[in-house]
């Protein structure tokens, strides 16, 4: 079957759809998951295709979500969790932090909790307060769940399947600025042979004089960013992380000991963020092919600013740019 | 007064309710291949709009505990206050579809619920808000700009809690009402004369911080009355997806008065409230309001109800409008003529102007304000990247 074009939200649909028909083990559950089909759309009619038993409209608990998402993983089954949007993972936190993320090492791996917490994130759309986080530092520094974040409707779908396959834990980042881009998707299950694992990182546009390392959001910022580099003469590699915990390093060490370079962009703020974990890594094990220090590129310290101040406060293409110029003086 | 543990068949479940035992099949999957469940839904674990002073046909009903005096003047207040919210409210919306607002969220069919609250109120007494208690806020004198502030973007709702008696709005489901106990215990510590009352929705008493909060109040006698406007849904999740048991008896597991009231109702609500707000003022802890009512707009301008409720039950309720119920008791007690209404609504039309333009002349903040009162004292951390941004910022301006 060949690929089709499809936005990112159809493509998370998409697997959604194809992993409930697949394993009957499978749930998806949430606020507003069931006849409003999640304030996204990304579970538009599941629940009228698989019912109610599978695609579970919950009460308003985000505590209550994850805890009973556990318990269901206790007894056999793959709870998949919406959580509306990512300031509101928080009443959830503990739940997740302190229960799910530790189960597996702490029954020395008798027990396993194959739950996926779904959470749309990051700004630019213009929302009001707590809708327009990127929490996924807080989640990564958690041993015990694996944190990632598509960028591409391709990657949306083949990752969201890998991660309720998989048997740890997984916080899985929707980069809701992108969920209306549009891209290939094979749904061919024969082409998942064909894609790499999730916790792979992916040379998305080669280059050789700097890598722009980023994830979700990011990705495409970075690609437009390469582009104008480009027409200044400029070749930049981008690489898309696609996976926060764990981080492949080695795709981002053989880039970087090509290029000499490396800025990381994230949505997030720097300070504490995934970029100082991927700066201290190439610079420890990158130093003698570093030909200028690693920089980051992402949001100030401050609280997720009103709406009309977004603009300045997420790091687009010109501030990439910038950190891209200041690596190249060196 | 004593409501503890309601009182008459208003609170009462019917007896013949079967509760099937859906949470089983839940999880045992047989709902695969039932379609979307509709029927199922829609029935409501309770019936009984609650206490009810005013017939939606306008005539008064007399409730041995919770006596309504007002009189013409005060009934034209309340109409003027209903009319007003509707009025701002109905310009949220409209500003939203024109651009200037990001998002509104409506409070269209719950005038009663918050001007009877509001007006039970006395100086002194604090407000906590969620999100949709506008004709609240103007109640407690918060120009309706503010509000519209927060819905722009260009703040995060930054009145001045002191100034109003009224806190800042809440997006986190629930967790005002932490705060508000925490307020209350102060106050009554503090000796004052004064107590709380803090707003949320059906929805959020799902929360784990909401009965954590009526525990707290119950154990401490906190001088809270907890205000649940029950507007029938949490966005797409009709009320017996969050809940079993009809939410004001909830509070007799906590051990404090609930009950319900028609929230439809202004004359109602506000006599119901001040009551609760005296048992929480003489020291006698926590009441729980739960105000049956109907969100008879969309959820925020961001939502589609047709995906999940039906036109027929908007419909239902708009018969129990709460303005129209008020203008039918002026009518018929001859409070209010023609004049009245109309005067009303050229006030309202005046306050809209001035909403809308006052809107459409906000300007973005400067983009320096977000290092602002990040930290109360200086912080070297914040210092820094607000110089960083200064330079780059200055950088562009070089270029041109
Ligand atoms: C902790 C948390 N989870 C989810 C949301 C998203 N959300 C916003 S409003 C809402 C429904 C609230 O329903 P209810 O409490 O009944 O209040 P209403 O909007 O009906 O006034 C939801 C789920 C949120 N704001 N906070």
């Amino acid at each position: 079957m060949a690929a089709t074009r499809m936005t990112l939200v159809a493509a998370l649909n998409e697997a959604l759809r194809s992993v409930l028909a697949d394993d009957p083990r499978t749930l998806v559950m949430g606020e507003d998951v069931g006849r409003l089909g999640g304030v996204f759309r990304v579970t538009d009619g599941l629940q009228k295709d698989f019912g109610e038993g599978r695609v579970i409209d919950t009460p308003l608990a985000e505590s209550g979500i994850v805890g009973t998402a556990i318990g269901l993983a206790l007894r056999g089954y793959r709870p998949i969790v919406e959580i509306q949007f990512d300031g509101f993972v928080f009443p959830g936190y503990d739940q997740i932090v302190t229960q799910l993320a530790k189960m597996h090492a702490r029954s020395r791996g008798r027990v396993r909790l194959p739950v996926v917490i779904r959470i749309p994130y990051g700004g630019g759309i213009g929302a009001v307060e707590h809708h327009s986080e990127s929490p996924e530092a807080l989640f990564a520094h958690v041993a015990g769940v694996r944190v990632m974040s598509p960028a591409t409707p391709g990657d949306a779908y083949w990752m969201l399947r890998e991660a309720v396959r998989c048997d740890d834990p997984v916080i899985f980042f929707e980069p809701k600025r992108r969920y209306y881009d549009k891209g290939e998707v094979d749904v061919d299950p024969a082409a998942g042979e064909r894609q790499p694992p999730a916790h792979t990182a992916r040379v998305v546009r080669p280059g050789s004089d700097l890598t722009l390392a980023a994830y979700g959001p990011m990705v495409r910022t970075c690609l437009d960013a390469a582009g104008v580099a480009a027409e200044e003469g400029r070749d930049l590699e981008v690489v898309d992380l696609r996976s926060i915990s764990p981080v492949d390093f080695d795709t981002v060490e053989r880039s970087v000991r090509r290029t000499g370079r490396l800025v990381v962009a994230h949505e997030a703020p720097v300070f504490f963020g995934a970029g100082a974990e991927i700066a201290a890594h190439v610079a420890e094990h990158c130093f003698y092919h570093l030909s200028a220090p690693v920089l980051r590129v992402g949001a100030y310290h401050t609280p997720y600013p009103p709406s009309r101040l977004e603009e300045e406060y997420l790091p687009g293409i010109d501030r990439v740019l910038d950190a891209v110029d200041q690596a190249l003086a060196h | 007064m004593a409501a503890r543990g309601g009182r008459g068949q208003l609170h009462h479940e019917p007896a013949d309710r079967a509760r099937p035992r859906r949470q089983a099949r839940l999880l045992a999957g047989e709902g695969r291949g039932r379609g979307d469940g509709r029927a199922e839904h829609r029935r409501h674990p309770v019936s009984g709009d609650g206490i009810r002073l005013l017939t939606p046909d306008g005539e008064r009903v007399p409730h041995p505990d919770y006596p309504s005096d007002a009189g013409p003047e005060e009934l034209r207040a309340l109409y003027r206050d209903m009319a007003l919210a509707r009025r701002v409210d109905a310009e949220g919306v409209t500003l939203q579809r024109q651009g200037e607002l990001g998002l509104w969220p409506s409070l269209l069919g719950q005038e009663a619920a918050q001007v009877g609250s509001v007006r039970a109120l006395r100086e002194g007494d604090r407000v906590f808000p969620s999100y949709r208690e506008h004709a609240v806020a103007l109640g407690r004198g918060v120009d309706p700009l503010a509000l519209m502030r927060l819905f722009r973007g260009v703040d995060h709702g930054a009145w001045d809690p002191e100034a109003h008696d009224f806190h800042l709005y809440t997006l986190v489901i629930g967790s005002q009402t932490l705060h508000a106990t925490g307020y209350a215990c102060g106050m009554a510590k503090d000796g004052a004369d004064a107590a709380v009352i803090v707003y949320f929705g059906d929805g959020a008493t799902s929360q784990g911080d909401v009965s954590e909060a009526f525990n707290f109040a119950a154990v401490w006698d906190a001088p809270v009355v907890f205000f649940c406007q029950n507007n029938q849904w949490a966005i797409s999740e009709p009320n017996e997806r969050q809940t079993r048991v009809p939410l004001h008896q909830r509070a007799q597991g906590f051990g404090f008065p609930g009950v319900r009231v028609d929230g439809n109702d202004v004359l109602a609500v506000q006599a119901v409230t001040r009551a609760a707000l005296d048992h929480a003022r003489s020291g006698r802890g926590p009441f729980l309001i739960e105000a049956f009512t109907y969100r008879m707009g969309a959820h925020t301008t961001s939502d589609d109800p047709s995906r999940y409720r039906d036109a027929a039950e908007v419909e239902s309720w708009r018969a129990k409008d709460p303005l129209l119920r008020l203008e039918r008791l002026l009518r018929r007690e001859g409070a209010a003529d023609d004049a009245f209404f109309a005067e009303v609504a050229v006030a309202g039309e005046a306050l809209a102007a001035r909403v809308r333009e006052g809107v459409r002349a906000m300007a973005s903040p400067a983009p320096e304000e977000m290092f602002d009162h990040v930290y109360a004292e200086a912080h070297t951390g914040v210092d820094r990247e607000r110089a960083a941004f200064a330079a780059y910022q200055a950088a562009f301006a070089e270029e041109g």
